[in-house]
């Protein structure tokens, strides 16, 4: 065991006490408040989870914790204790021997988390460097030993490698290595597994636990996602605003809220609510439909792409069939580099596939071009991910909505206002919105405008491209619901990209799963959920998050 | 490796397009340096006499036959004949050439250090008013032109101050002056490039990971930010090397030094085309080697050009 050698740490004492905590930043109007009379006390070994959404003060409390609030933060009120020490009035220069030595950092975005031009080794020697752990060979000692307890194959080999040479799952455990390197008696998660598929979100989840149990190590785990405090958390607080709304053992918390909030998150979060509809619902709309031809029928679908000479083609979509029909949703799903997106882009007619068919409204999109493929697109519109990459900056929300009008000729100006106010009506924004621009509305409100964009050509086809994966669990669920809303009453037919399972079986009467670029099973979502065929299916079902609380709960 | 053969071809045809393109506008010029040098009436030559000598220097053999006579001199280090004095222009070249690479090889090595300096006291500055101070120094310089630094220089420091001579001075105190007013003008862009990658570095979150370890704000900088924000100064320093090239021009008509700028600047007056034209290749030549070196430079300090490259090849 490492020397504690900070004068005053107390290990006995629990390691986080916060004590009417208030934080403010100041900016050219004045101050203001982000957090409001926070207390809470984390125990040696416990997990804490903060959970709540964006700007609810939760990720500026952790940055509390480890003294690196922005430049323009400042502790207001109340007080921070770690391992008995007042840290509250710390100065830069004390938080040094803190950091990195009792305090362990494991961040949101492991992509961008890792030096770019320093090896691995050197990135996770570093913080052994600092707090001189020892001499260079004990050091690449204990760097091996790290990589080989976080589960990271062939060690001596990865200590020499970039970060662009290792996936997003080895990175993050890098991170956690790096975290857990000086064994300290507190690791900060702020959103650790936000970037990062389903299945690894839960290997990295359940190393955190067992580092956890091994050593100790209390865990204060920062998350929007109430379905992963419910499965992590021994004790949940939940703040809005910068407020804390109810805190308490997880289970007490998630299983009997008392705040009227907390029931609201409760209710929103995809994961813990419980089926929408049954598998006979649908099966007795897809018999209504039968009759009618569906709106897209994808045939064995083939796309290869070209890795030079000396690779052989990646088969990155391997003979997918599905179709979609009016008024009903049919999901994609899979992780990154399943090929789901691949088969949305050939859908669009982005780009044609190497074989198969694709029909969309009768038109054989692998075929078309040209004038054709744009009249075409105008019966099929798409939406995007993060909502405030795919509006113009420069354009107000009327520009934006007009611009598909203008740009396909239809109707007079009059009418082309008249139809930009129905759309906004239609997605529920008010027309005053009409004159502001992408940066001055929030996620939720851009991802409306982007609704509202693919809905004023009336297309047949939307597809959604993980359309509701970046927003907030509230806001997620209100789009969700505008989503089925507009099915209802127009009968446009959903493509639904997503990696999410359990927004898939909220919106989705039939899905496909795709692993490496084939569809490993098909069927009525509901029908898959209750008994999945492929092992790869039952992988993915088991890492979404909120199922072991639920189990046992029951 | 056939990255760096791709690299060095591109590098064979932009030497190529510039050799034709100087031989193309020096040829296209009105009048030629025979004309100056002969057919002025002082020279008390007649018009047939000045033919004879025409044929003889090979002015009268066609355009493209000069062209590749020229290009095959070129390529076996035979650069010509000065029209004017008669010298080989390679002698010329060789005399001047050193002079000139001390000046700049000394006004690029002082504007890195400017340059560095500044971007690491513009960040580690604890008095929010000096980096605000140190940050606007750069936009200052870069507006300044260098013959007008040069002549600010003189006034100040070899008329009123007298500290520095400029008639005959000696080897180090006749480089100072030329190497500052040389240096302030690329120092002052390379300091802005570095100071904005800096800054746009500093906000990655790998930072903040670092800075959660424990390190210090120098230990930031010069362990993590270092290396990252070097990259796009050094694509500015290639470019920068023209500016130092024409800079050099100018610095050393304005301080009378002898070297390439004067010998540059004394062919053009004189229109002394086999001169200026291997003035031009030869700067064009140091131009592309540089930024091939730049090139090169790259994948090894940045790892994820490496697997590109090599992904490519």
């Amino acid at each position: 065991m490492i020397q504690k050698q900070l004068a005053g740490w107390n290990a006995s004492a629990p390691v986080v006490e916060v004590d009417g905590l208030s934080i403010a930043y100041s900016g050219r109007t004045g101050d203001t408040a982000v957090l409001h009379d926070v207390s809470f006390s984390l125990g040696r070994g416990d997990t804490l989870t903060l959970v709540g959404e964006s700007g609810s003060g939760k990720t500026t409390t952790a940055q509390a914790l480890i003294g690196l609030l922005a430049a323009n933060g400042r502790i207001t009120h109340g007080s921070i204790r770690l391992g008995g020490l007042d840290v509250t009035e710390w100065s830069s220069k004390q938080w040094l021997r803190l950091r990195g030595s009792h305090i362990g950092l494991v961040p949101q975005d492991p992509h961008n988390s890792l030096n770019p031009v320093r090896r691995i080794g050197d990135s996770l020697a570093e913080v052994m460097n600092l707090h001189r752990f020892g001499n260079a060979p004990a050091t690449r000692r204990r760097v091996i030993e790290l990589l080989e307890r976080v589960q990271i194959s062939e060690p001596e080999l990865r200590v020499k490698q970039y970060p662009h040479e290792l996936s997003g799952g080895m990175k993050q455990r890098v991170l956690i290595a790096s975290a857990i390197a000086m064994r300290p008696a507190l690791i900060i998660a702020d959103e650790p597994t936000s970037a990062l598929d389903v299945t690894v979100q839960k290997t990295i989840l359940d190393l955190l636990d067992e580092l956890r149990a091994e050593s100790g190590t209390s865990v204060l785990l920062v998350t929007h996602d109430l379905a992963v405090a419910a499965d992590r958390a021994t004790h949940v607080i939940v703040l809005k605003d910068g407020r804390v709304q109810e805190q308490g053992p997880s289970a007490a918390v998630l299983w009997h809220p008392q705040a009227q909030y907390t029931r609201a998150l409760l209710a929103d979060a995809p994961a813990l609510s419980a089926a929408v509809r049954t598998s006979d619902d649908v099966r007795a709309q897809l018999a209504l439909s039968q009759h009618a031809e569906p709106v897209v029928v994808v045939n064995d679908l083939v796309q290869v792409f070209s890795r030079g000479r000396t690779l052989p083609g990646l088969r990155a979509v391997d003979s997918v069939s599905f179709e979609v029909r009016r008024g009903m949703t049919h999901a994609l799903v899979g992780e990154s580099g399943s090929g789901k997106s691949t088969i949305a882009r050939a859908v669009m007619g982005f780009q044609k596939p190497t074989s198969g068919g694709i029909l969309v409204d009768g038109v054989d999109m692998t075929s078309v071009s040209g004038q054709q493929l744009r009249q075409a697109r105008r019966r099929l519109q798409m939406v995007y991910q993060n909502p405030f990459g795919s509006l113009d900056p420069r354009q107000s929300v009327q520009q934006i909505l007009v611009e598909p009008m203008s740009n396909y000729r239809i109707g007079s100006a009059r009418e082309r206002q008249q139809r930009m106010l129905a759309a906004l009506d239609r997605v529920s924004l008010p027309a005053t919105m009409a004159a502001k621009r992408p940066h001055e509305m929030s996620g939720g409100q851009r991802q409306r405008v982007a609704i509202a964009r693919a809905l004023v050509l009336e297309p047949t086809v939307l597809v959604l491209d993980e359309a509701v994966s970046a927003l907030d669990v509230t806001v997620q669920a209100s789009i969700l619901e505008l989503l089925s809303e507009v099915q209802r009453e127009l009968g446009t037919a959903y493509l639904f990209i997503s990696h999410d399972l359990a927004v898939v079986r909220q919106v989705a009467q039939t899905m496909t799963v795709l692993s490496h670029g084939v569809a490993v099973e098909s069927g009525i979502t509901e029908d898959v959920f209750a008994s999945p065929q492929h092992p790869y299916t039952v992988t993915l079902l088991d890492a979404i998050p909120g199922r072991r609380a639920q189990s046992r709960a029951l | 490796m056939s990255y760096i053969l791709g690299r060095i071809g591109q590098a064979v045809i932009v030497l190529a397009i510039a050799f034709t393109a100087a031989f193309v506008l020096l040829q296209a010029l009105p009048g030629d340096a025979l004309l100056i040098k002969f057919e002025s009436p002082e020279s008390g030559l007649s018009p047939d006499q000045i033919a004879l000598l025409r044929d003889s220097l090979g002015a009268n053999i066609p355009i493209w036959q000069q062209f590749f006579d020229t290009l095959g001199g070129f390529l076996v280090g035979d650069f010509g004949y000065s029209v004017q004095s008669g010298t080989p222009v390679s002698v010329i070249i060789a005399s001047a050439l050193p002079n000139t690479l001390v000046l700049a090889t000394s006004a690029f090595v002082v504007a890195i250090v400017l340059a560095v300096a500044l971007a690491v006291l513009a960040q580690l500055s604890w008095l929010p008013w000096l980096r605000t101070m140190l940050r606007s120094l750069p936009s200052l310089f870069i507006s300044v032109p260098v013959f007008w630094l040069g002549i600010v220089l003189i006034q100040v420091f070899s008329f009123r101050l007298g500290w520095l001579p400029v008639i005959n001075p000696g080897p180090i105190e006749g480089l100072i002056m030329p190497v500052a007013a040389l240096a302030l003008p690329i120092a002052a862009p390379m300091a802005q490039v570095l100071i904005r990658s800096i800054d746009d570095v500093l906000t990655q979150p790998f930072i903040a990971v670092v800075r959660s370890k424990g390190a210090s704000e120098w230990w930031i900088l010069s362990r993590n930010v270092a290396r990252n924000a070097v990259l796009p100064a050094l694509t500015i320093a290639g470019l920068l090397l023209g500016e130092l090239i024409s800079g050099a021009v100018i610095t050393e008509t304005v301080f009378g030094r002898a070297g390439i700028g004067r010998a540059t600047e004394q062919a053009v007056t004189n229109q002394d085309a086999p001169v200026l034209q291997a003035i031009v290749v030869i700067s064009a030549a140091i131009f592309v080697l540089v930024n091939l070196l730049v090139d090169l430079l790259y994948p090894l300090l940045d790892p994820r050009l490496k697997t590109i490259a090599t992904v490519n090849a």
